[in-house]
């Protein structure tokens, strides 16, 4: 049964101060599981995905990762550990072009000498041509700066960037936030594709279409607590919203085993 | 994985599509200025600028002036080479002129001939006479490790402490200034061995300014470094969550520039013959403009060394064609500064656009 747990983490809390962001958070996540956090400004949700992406340490808590125990000292480690993170910036170098956005930092050599290792370029346009045909994003030419291009295209290749590494657990934050209605379907896409492939994946978003669209399940972070773990089959968009505003309160077994 | 069931990617290397790449720009406003001086000289002195007009001697191109041309910006542009790394990655260097003042004042010290004329060398720098005659390696490597040096503290400065470059390299540019008076007491050091003299002999300047910039315009494209320069520049924050190390990079690039102009100043003395505390005063900022001439953006990710080669050729032909038009020094400093400033609002211009053109 643990065998197929992705992510699992146990009593995580966060105190910036005496401000309690995150408390006792309980939260599983299983294979080709597509898990959706909502919540309102300031209800934890991204405090909790802060923990997770090693961008700060937790106050306490357990975090399992595929079974083991991990502590992120910083993002890289997460990253190494194979969470890879879409920010909501984004986190791309203007300035570089498609290819050297989606290896920075982990680039194929031709061969090794320190800092002067010489870029294998071939080989990281190949692997980002397949990466983003995944994503059905139309880039004339990889070679250009990604400064001048679209929201939906800089974001694909955001995702395409995480799809490239063999993942072990891909979260995304407000991946369509800032994106118009045709670049929306075209994220909603690649999320749907890596559904299709198994590939498990936390998802914060404000939009409840999309979350009913994408995910397996919903759970709701109010006040820096989980307050609700609904199977989308289960539950109602009317439910979720109750639960984000706090008209309805949490079952205490929810908040014991999310 | 094949294409997905949801769309076919248009994923493509479509030349039509691709950027202007903007040393283009200013290999055309090159051609303009070397064409207007043209236009100038048939009708203000009656003489072309470029092409051989001179009875008795061979060739289409006047190439006396073409190599003056190249050999004054030569020893700047090797710093200019340095700065251009620097300030692709965000960064700035006010600390080369200094740089070359001081590295050129210790390795002259330890170039020194024993014999001036068949009479012992006059020269007090060094008190010891067995530093005399010494092969030209020694001086040679103790100018650039003086410069590696003077780039660690400048790397580590800005990486560690995280004071902005500016003020880091501005007192680097100080201090460095402070150490070439100290050096000798303010006295000129002269009279170097005739292999430390060879290094900036002719057209040697040229040499080594061509083959440094090809080396570091090849590093700038296809290595590791060159990657990271733009990354860091374009967004450090972006850079170091990738896994860039940002730190062990920013050390590594002022290390450069600044071993770029102990070379420099190598160069420099060994051609002057001499070295003294003032040298290489300004450069700094001639070495900036000829970057920012060439296209790199002040504000990091953007730039090339052929950008910054061909700034500095703009560079070299204002200044012969000013001397050629017998034109006042005064006007060429005017000149020079209205174009640094008129590179920097294109290149704004240019971004506020977002335009690649």
């Amino acid at each position: 049964m643990s065998s197929d747990l992705v992510l699992k983490t146990e009593g995580l809390t966060k105190h910036y101060g005496g401000v309690h962001a995150l408390t006792e958070a309980n939260f599983e996540l299983r294979k080709g599981e597509h898990v959706a956090i909502m919540g309102d400004n300031g209800a934890g949700k991204s405090t909790f995905v802060r923990q997770l992406t090693g961008v700060e340490q937790p106050t306490h808590g357990k975090i399992m990762l595929y079974g083991k125990e991990v502590s992120f000292k910083g993002p890289l480690e997460a990253r190494e550990a194979g969470i890879e993170t879409v920010f909501q910036t984004l986190a791309l170098a203007d300035d570089l072009d498609v290819p050297s956005n989606v290896f920075l930092g982990r680039e194929k050599f031709l061969f090794k000498l320190g800092p002067f290792s010489i870029l294998d370029r071939k080989a990281m346009r190949a692997d980002t041509v397949r990466a983003l045909e995944r994503t059905a994003v139309k880039i004339p030419n990889l070679g250009n700066r990604i400064r001048n291009m679209s929201g939906g295209q800089r974001q694909c290749v955001a995702i395409a960037r995480t799809a490239t590494f063999a993942s072990r657990l891909i979260i995304m934050d407000e991946p369509t936030a800032a994106l118009g209605v045709a670049e929306t379907a075209q994220v909603e896409n690649i999320v749907r594709t890596l559904k299709a492939s198994g590939e498990p994946l936390i998802l914060i978003s404000h939009n409840m279409r999309q979350v009913f669209d994408l995910c397996d399940r919903i759970i709701v972070f109010r006040r820096g607590r989980l307050v609700a773990n609904l199977r989308k089959d289960k539950t109602s968009g009317e439910e979720v919203v109750a639960y984000i505003t706090g008209a309805k309160q949490s079952d205490p077994e929810v908040e014991k085993a999310a | 994985m094949a294409k997905s069931e949801v769309g076919v990617g248009g994923v493509g290397f479509d030349r039509s599509r691709r950027e202007w790449p903007s040393e283009l720009n200013v290999l055309i406003a090159l051609i303009g200025i070397v064409a207007l001086f043209e236009i100038l000289g048939r009708v203000v002195v009656g003489d072309s600028f470029l092409l051989n007009t001179q009875a008795g001697v061979e060739g289409l191109f006047n190439t006396a002036r073409l190599q003056i041309i190249i050999l004054q910006v030569s020893i700047v542009g090797i710093i200019a080479i340095g700065v251009t790394q620097v300030i692709i990655s965000g960064g700035i260097d006010l600390s080369s002129g200094s740089i070359v003042g001081a590295v050129a004042m210790i390795t002259m010290s330890f170039a020194q001939r024993a014999l001036v004329n068949g009479n012992p060398n006059p020269t007090e720098a060094l008190h010891n006479p067995a530093l005399l005659d010494l092969p030209v390696i020694v001086p040679v490597v103790i100018g650039i490790g003086c410069g590696v040096l003077a780039g660690l503290v400048n790397g580590s400065l800005i990486a560690y402490t995280r004071i902005p470059p500016f003020i880091a390299t501005l007192g680097m540019m100080v201090s460095a200034r402070g150490l070439s008076k100290w050096w000798t007491k303010g006295r000129p050091v002269s009279f170097p061995t005739d292999s430390y003299t060879t290094i900036g002999h002719g057209v040697m300047p040229v040499l080594i300014f061509i083959a440094l910039a090809i080396l570091f315009q090849l590093v700038l494209t296809y290595t590791k470094y060159g990657k990271h320069c733009y990354a860091i520049g374009s967004n450090e924050d972006a850079a170091r969550t990738s896994g860039v190390n940002v730190i062990g990079h920013k050390v590594l690039v002022y290390t450069i520039a600044a071993a770029l102009a102990a070379v420099a100043a190598i160069v420099l003395s060994s051609r002057n013959l001499t070295a003294q505390a003032g040298m290489g005063v300004q450069y700094e900022l001639d070495a900036i403009a000829m970057t920012v001439i060439g296209g790199v953006s002040l504000s990091g990710g953007r730039g090339t060394i052929i950008g910054t080669v061909l700034g500095a050729l703009i560079f070299g032909v204002i200044i012969s064609g000013f001397t050629f038009l017998n034109l006042d020094a005064y006007y060429q400093e005017m000149v020079k500064g209205a174009i640094i400033v008129g590179a920097v609002v294109l290149d704004q211009w240019r971004q506020r656009r977002g335009g690649s053109k």
